[in-house]
Formats: C-alpha cells, sequence, structure tokens
C-alpha cells in the first residue's frame, strides 16, 4: 500500500477504467507516504499479562489493526521429550504432570495407557472409571478458569473470580483423591495408586451441582451480555476445514462446526463407550462460538461425572503388575480429547525399564499455529480475545 | 459573598479554601476507593478484601498503600521527555481540583459561586486529557502512546454528549450556576406537590442516563477504559509510572469519580438540598446529603465498572456518535418544547 509513489497517482490514466473503490486506496497512499506513517512493531509479550505465561507475539501495527502477527514459542520449553528418555515410566508421569498444568490428571492417562498397552495388561475397571471422573474434574477445572478468563480478556473482572472461585471446589476434590491439587500422579501402570476416599462420591455430587449453577451464573454475565457479544461475534473466525489443516483440535474445532472428539469418535478409552453424552457444537467458528462450546463442555462434563458416580463398579483398583517395569519392544501411539484438544504420547520402547524416545502431541502447540493467520487485520483488542478465546496453556505449547 | 462569619482577609480565607479542597481530593479518592474498589467490588466478587489494616475492615489499606507508593524509586524510562513526564500527572490532579472550586456543599459552603458553574466544570475536567496524552506520549513507551490515543479520541467524543445531557437540566433550571440549579430544585414541585422539591432526574432520566454514560467514559471506567485497559494494554498511559507520580494517577483517577458523582449529585439529585430545609441548619446537614446522593450516584457508576466488559475502541465511537447524541439533542429539544409550553 506504502509503495505506491506520488508520480503513480498524479499520471493522467486515460484509456482503461479506474475502479473507484482503487483511486481510495490510492488517495489513502498517498497520505501515507505525505504523513510518513509507517508500522509499529509492538512486543505483546513474553511479559504481558493477555499471555498467560511466557508467549511472545511480535505484532506489526497500523494504527491499531495488525499487519502481520509473529508468535514466538520456547520461553518455557523444559525438554521433556529428551527428559524422558532417561527416566522410567513411574518416574515419566511427574514430569508430563507439569504440560499442561491445570489438567495434570488428563495427561497422565494417554501416557499411562500407551504403556499398559506395550506391556499387554490392562487396568481393572474401577481404576479405568475413576481415572475417567478424575480425567472429567480435571476437564472442568481447566475450562472453568477459561470460562471465567475469557471475561477479564474482555475487560470484566467479576467472572474471573467467580471462576476461581468454583474452580476451587473441583480442586478440593482432586485433592481429597489424589493428594495433589495441581499435580496429582496419581496413575500407575496397571492401575492407581489408591481407592477414592470416604464420603468423597457425596461431595463429588455437590460440587457438580455448584458447578452447574456456576455455569448458569456464566451464561447470565457474560454470554447474555450484549458487550460481551459485540467483542466477541465475529473475531477470529477459524473456518473448519483451515482449522483442520493447521491440527487445531478440541473445542476450537467443535465450535468451528466439526463435529470431532476423541471421546466419541477416537479408539474406545476409559470409560467413555459406556457414557450417554452429547459432543456439542457451534457453526459459527468465532470467539463467542469457542466460549459458548466451552460451556456446554463444562455442563456436560459435569453430567458425566455424576452419570459416573452412579455407576462406579466395585473392584480392584490395581492390576497384577511386576515390581519393576519393563516394557517389551514396540511403539505405541496414543491419543485422548484432553480439555485443550488432542493429546498423543508416541512411545518406543526397547524393552528397558525406561521409554527409548517419547513423542508428546500437545493441543495447544497446533492450536497455536494458526495465530499468524487469525490474528491479519484484526484490531489490538481483538488479539487479545482471539488469544483468550484460542485458550492455550504456555507448559502445552512449549513442553 | 461572605463565606466566613470572621472577619479575615481574602488572601487568608483563599488558603484555607485551597487546602480544604486539597484535602478533599485525596479523602474522595480514598473514600470512593475503599468503599467501592476494596469492599464492593470483593463481595461482588465472593471474597472480603483486605481486612487486616487498621483493625475495622481493612479501613487503613489505601492509606497504607498510599505510604508505600511514597517509599517507592522513582523511576524515569531513559528516553522519557523528562519534564513533561513530571508535569503529567500533576495536570491530571489540578483538573480534578478545578472541578471541586464551583461545586456547592451548603448555601455558603462553596469556593466560588460561579454564574457559569456547570459550564466552568465540564470545561475543566476535559483538561485531564491533556495530561493523560503527556503521560502517554512523554513515556517513550508503545503501550503507553497507544492507551493516550485512545484516552484523547475517547474523551472528545464523550464531550459532547455529557455537555448535551447537562443542557437539559440548564435549560429546565434557566441557569448555569449550581446553587441556581440545586435551588430550583429545592423549591420546585411536582404537579404543585413541593414535599420532595423536583428533583431533575424526574424530568431529565435520559439526561442523567446520557450523564452517567458519559462520566464514565470520562473516567475511563469500564465498560469504556481501553486506555487503562489492563489485558491490552497493561496499563495504558500510566504503564510507566511508579511511586508518587503513580499515586497521583490513582487519586485523580478517583477524585474526578469523586468530583463527578457529586456533579450529578448536585444536577438530578438535587445536590446539598433537602426540600422545606432552609436556613443556618442546611449549612451544616449540606454536606451529609450531597455524600448521601453522591454515594448513590457513584455506586451506579462502579457497580458498572466492576460487572461490564470492555468495548472495542471503534465501537466506543459509534455509540457516542450514533446513539449518545442523537439522543442528547432529541432530549434538548424536548425539554425545551416543554419548557416553552409549559
Amino acid at each position: 500500500m506504502r509503495v505506491v509513489s506520488n508520480e503513480m497517482t498524479s499520471t493522467e490514466t486515460p484509456g482503461f477504467e479506474i475502479d473507484p473503490g482503487a483511486l481510495r486506496h490510492l488517495a489513502d497512499a498517498q497520505m501515507n507516504v505525505e504523513l510518513d506513517t509507517g508500522d509499529m512493531i509492538l512486543n505483546l509479550g513474553p511479559q504481558h499479562p493477555a499471555t498467560h505465561g511466557t508467549l511472545r507475539l511480535v505484532v506489526r501495527l497500523d494504527g491499531e489493526r495488525v499487519v502481520a502477527a509473529d508468535p514466538v514459542i520456547g520461553y518455557m520449553h523444559r525438554g521433556y521429550e529428551k527428559l524422558s528418555e532417561f527416566r522410567t515410566y513411574p518416574q515419566i508421569t511427574t514430569l508430563i504432570n507439569r504440560i499442561d498444568w491445570l489438567s495434570s490428571f488428563a495427561n497422565e492417562v494417554p501416557f499411562v495407557h500407551a504403556a499398559e498397552t506395550l506391556m499387554g495388561i490392562e487396568a481393572p475397571p474401577r481404576a479405568e472409571w475413576i481415572r475417567t471422573i478424575l480425567t472429567e474434574l480435571s476437564r472442568i477445572a481447566t475450562i472453568y478458569l477459561f470460562l471465567g478468563e475469557m471475561g477479564l480478556q474482555v475487560g470484566a473482572l467479576t467472572p474471573a473470580f467467580w471462576g476461581f472461585r468454583d474452580r476451587e471446589h473441583v480442586l478440593n476434590l482432586i485433592e481429597g483423591a489424589t493428594g495433589g491439587r495441581f499435580h496429582p500422579n496419581f496413575n500407575r501402570i496397571g492401575g492407581l495408586k489408591d481407592d477414592l476416599p470416604w464420603g468423597w462420591i457425596a461431595d463429588c455430587r455437590d460440587a457438580m451441582k455448584r458447578i452447574l449453577d456456576g455455569c448458569d451464573d456464566f451464561e447470565d454475565v457474560l454470554v447474555g451480555n450484549e458487550i460481551f457479544e459485540a467483542r466477541t461475534r465475529g473475531i477470529g473466525i477459524i473456518p473448519g476445514e483451515l482449522g483442520a489443516l493447521y491440527g487445531v483440535s478440541g473445542a476450537n474445532l467443535r465450535a468451528s462446526g466439526v463435529d470431532w472428539d476423541l471421546r466419541r469418535d477416537g479408539k474406545p478409552y476409559l470409560a467413555y463407550p459406556e457414557l450417554d453424552f452429547k459432543v456439542w457444537t457451534h457453526s459459527d467458528g468465532d470467539s463467542f462460538a469457542r466460549y459458548w462450546v466451552r460451556l456446554q463442555e463444562t455442563r456436560e462434563s459435569a453430567r458425566m461425572v455424576l452419570q459416573l458416580l452412579d455407576g462406579l463398579p466395585s473392584g480392584p483398583i490395581m492390576a497384577k503388575v511386576p515390581r519393576i517395569i519393563k516394557v517389551p519392544e514396540g511403539e505405541a501411539w496414543v491419543e485422548t480429547e484432553n480439555p485443550l484438544g488432542q493429546m498423543g504420547y508416541y512411545v518406543v520402547s526397547k524393552g528397558a525399564t525406561g521409554p527409548f524416545r517419547v513423542k508428546i502431541r500437545s493441543a495447544s502447540f497446533s492450536n497455536v499455529s494458526i495465530l499468524p493467520w487469525l490474528l491479519q487485520g484484526v484490531y489490538v483488542p481483538d488479539v487479545i480475545t482471539i488469544l483468550g478465546s484460542l485458550y492455550f496453556i504456555l507448559g502445552d505449547i512449549d513442553r | 459573598m461572605t463565606t466566613l462569619a470572621l472577619d479575615i482577609g481574602w488572601g487568608t480565607t483563599t488558603a484555607i479554601k485551597t487546602l480544604i479542597v486539597l484535602m478533599i481530593i485525596p479523602a474522595g479518592a480514598l473514600i470512593l476507593g475503599y468503599t467501592f474498589l476494596l469492599k464492593m467490588m470483593s463481595h461482588m466478587q465472593s471474597r472480603l478484601g483486605p481486612m487486616d489494616p487498621g483493625g475495622f475492615h481493612g479501613w487503613f489499606q489505601l492509606v497504607g498503600d498510599g505510604i508505600k507508593f511514597l517509599q517507592k524509586e522513582d523511576i524515569m524510562p531513559a528516553e522519557a521527555d523528562r519534564r513533561v513526564f513530571a508535569m503529567a500527572p500533576a495536570v491530571v490532579v489540578i483538573s480534578t481540583f478545578l472541578i471541586f472550586l464551583v461545586i456547592p456543599a451548603g448555601p455558603r459552603l462553596v469556593v466560588r459561586d460561579l454564574d457559569v458553574g456547570v459550564f466552568y466544570a465540564l470545561a475543566v475536567s476535559s483538561l485531564s486529557v491533556v495530561g493523560v496524552l503527556m503521560a502517554g506520549w512523554a513515556s517513550a513507551n508503545k503501550f503507553a502512546l497507544l492507551g493516550a490515543l485512545r484516552a484523547a479520541a475517547q474523551l472528545i467524543a464523550y464531550e459532547l454528549p455529557l455537555l448535551l445531557a447537562v443542557v437539559g437540566v440548564v435549560i429546565q433550571a434557566g441557569t448555569m450556576n449550581l446553587q441556581g440549579i440545586i435551588s430550583a430544585q429545592q423549591n420546585g414541585s411536582i404537579f404543585g406537590f413541593g414535599g420532595l422539591g423536583n428533583p431533575y432526574i424526574l424530568t431529565q432520566f435520559v439526561g442523567f442516563f446520557l450523564f452517567l454514560i458519559a462520566a464514565q467514559a470520562e473516567l475511563t471506567q469500564t465498560p469504556f477504559d481501553m486506555p487503562v485497559a489492563e489485558s491490552e494494554l497493561v496499563a495504558g498511559y500510566m504503564v510507566e509510572y511508579t511511586g508518587f507520580r503513580f499515586l497521583f494517577f490513582f487519586i485523580g483517577e478517583f477524585g474526578t469519580a469523586f468530583a463527578f458523582a457529586a456533579l450529578a449529585a448536585t444536577l438530578y439529585l438535587g445536590g446539598w438540598s433537602i426540600p422545606g430545609v432552609h436556613g443556618g441548619i442546611a449549612d451544616w446537614l449540606g454536606p451529609i446529603v450531597l455524600m448521601v446522593k453522591l454515594m448513590a450516584v457513584a455506586f451506579l457508576m462502579f457497580w458498572a465498572r466492576f460487572t461490564y466488559p470492555r468495548l472495542r475502541e471503534d465501537q466506543l465511537q459509534a455509540i457516542a456518535w450514533k446513539y449518545l447524541i442523537p439522543i442528547g439533542l432529541l432530549n434538548i429539544v424536548v425539554t425545551a418544547i416543554i419548557k416553552v409550553a409549559v
């Protein structure tokens, strides 16, 4: 736009028709040449309140409009894939707890499944059901924070605190069952460390009721709010096919109308095949749709937990496993639907006590890869809305 | 006009008045900050807020914060325009200071009873945008610059609805003098019933809401807080300020909120007056009555602030030019017609 020189605009151009829109464009260009309105490069992050950690966005601005945006990742790279090669299988769950630190338990599940697949053992049904309950609880804990924080991204203070408040119920449950609020490290290869404590099931029912009430609060204060709609509707639209090409997954993709959920469509895992649940989609693909889909998913998760509590089977929680875990030679790929999207582990074993190679496929890494495309031509406030609505965890990007 | 019974010189009177107003600004900022920012917001968000400092519900918290700010290092960016950077917070506070000069707190409790009181108050209130622009420009920071430019665009756009909203009151009262407006409300009557006076919120409710919305934008409070939008611009034009200078901005922000609430209470709720109460007692009751009305208005302002999300800059401009200004003009026309007809 700015390369047009003065001569070009002033010369007469008879002979061919000029599109009036193009003329206006030229006038703009000329004015920009005269005023020398250069682009401004703005560093959003790595220390910025809206980036949930250390994501850095190099944004080129024309006024408040984004010309180009370039995410710079890796400020939190901790080398978990490489570290895994030097740890035994039971030790690795401690590491992968910290990938997506908000839903640690859900991170453990695919890895433990991969190891179990290679060893040819299967956790007893009760263990699988409790795993499902805890996975869904960590999903609620993760998304609940999003539901509140999305309000904060668009400027509403109060919902953020509600999100933190109600997440506390879920964290207390996780703590009650596993002993750890954020990093439970509760999975063992072949089952779980402990059974559920006394009274936990009743507490859990109570908490789910509160979660469902809290979702109604969010619906009242944000989804029904005109300003929230004005800020999110039509902002950051991801077309379904393009999103799939970029590897976007989870609620971000479902909000673009792609009806794909690994809990239902993937290889059956945990207790999901026996559950009755609905996969929510939205056809718009904008920030509002992403918020809405996540809100419905939280409700659905709470209902799933209630279902799971009703049908919880009895029995042991640990299969027979050798004292020293050696995984036979082989390769396994296990993917699950995590709160942030598709998460998978490709585990290669050479028969030792630790894996030979682990490839971690985390959801946020792919979700964020669409940012340069998504952020073109939006305003600065929308950058924050889009970042918020994509909902990534830095640990999940950088690993 | 005699303000004090004692016969003291002009210089002494002016000094006393100045001191009082200078004390009102931080006091008002403290009261609003404590009541709404610390307590009301906390309770809306189901938490208690500070409880320990000072013993009773953490009333000392903000004073303590102020003392803390005084001890902080005064950091100035290397690239900053030093003189402008240092002056900017003062300009903001001076604009707040000047508003208080015309707001009456009783029949005789007013620093300067100007004939163009409302006009003057609105004019000096827009001075603060100069301070904001200075701060943003002199900080040599991109976030600060973006914030300052947003503030300038926003304050210019919302000056107009604010003025148009007030014009309705001025037409109805027939004067721009704030004391005149108050006495018109105190001595007015609703369909011949004078027990309540005639607070203009009843007739000028459209103007009242316009005034509140525009004041919200002038104060850069949510939903119009783009200049300081902490999730986007970190702290906007204030981003480079620390210690004492930041304290100035903080006091300026809440002091101005206090002033605007007082102005709204004066224009629409009858200010210090209670219908039927005249004479010497009004001088004593006045400040209390004004305070109660002011807090009611401030409650509305802060309620919105803690509830709503933030608009985008272009949406804010659209609201000002497409809705508020036409509604304001319409309000003036209707008020004028009724005034002439009745």
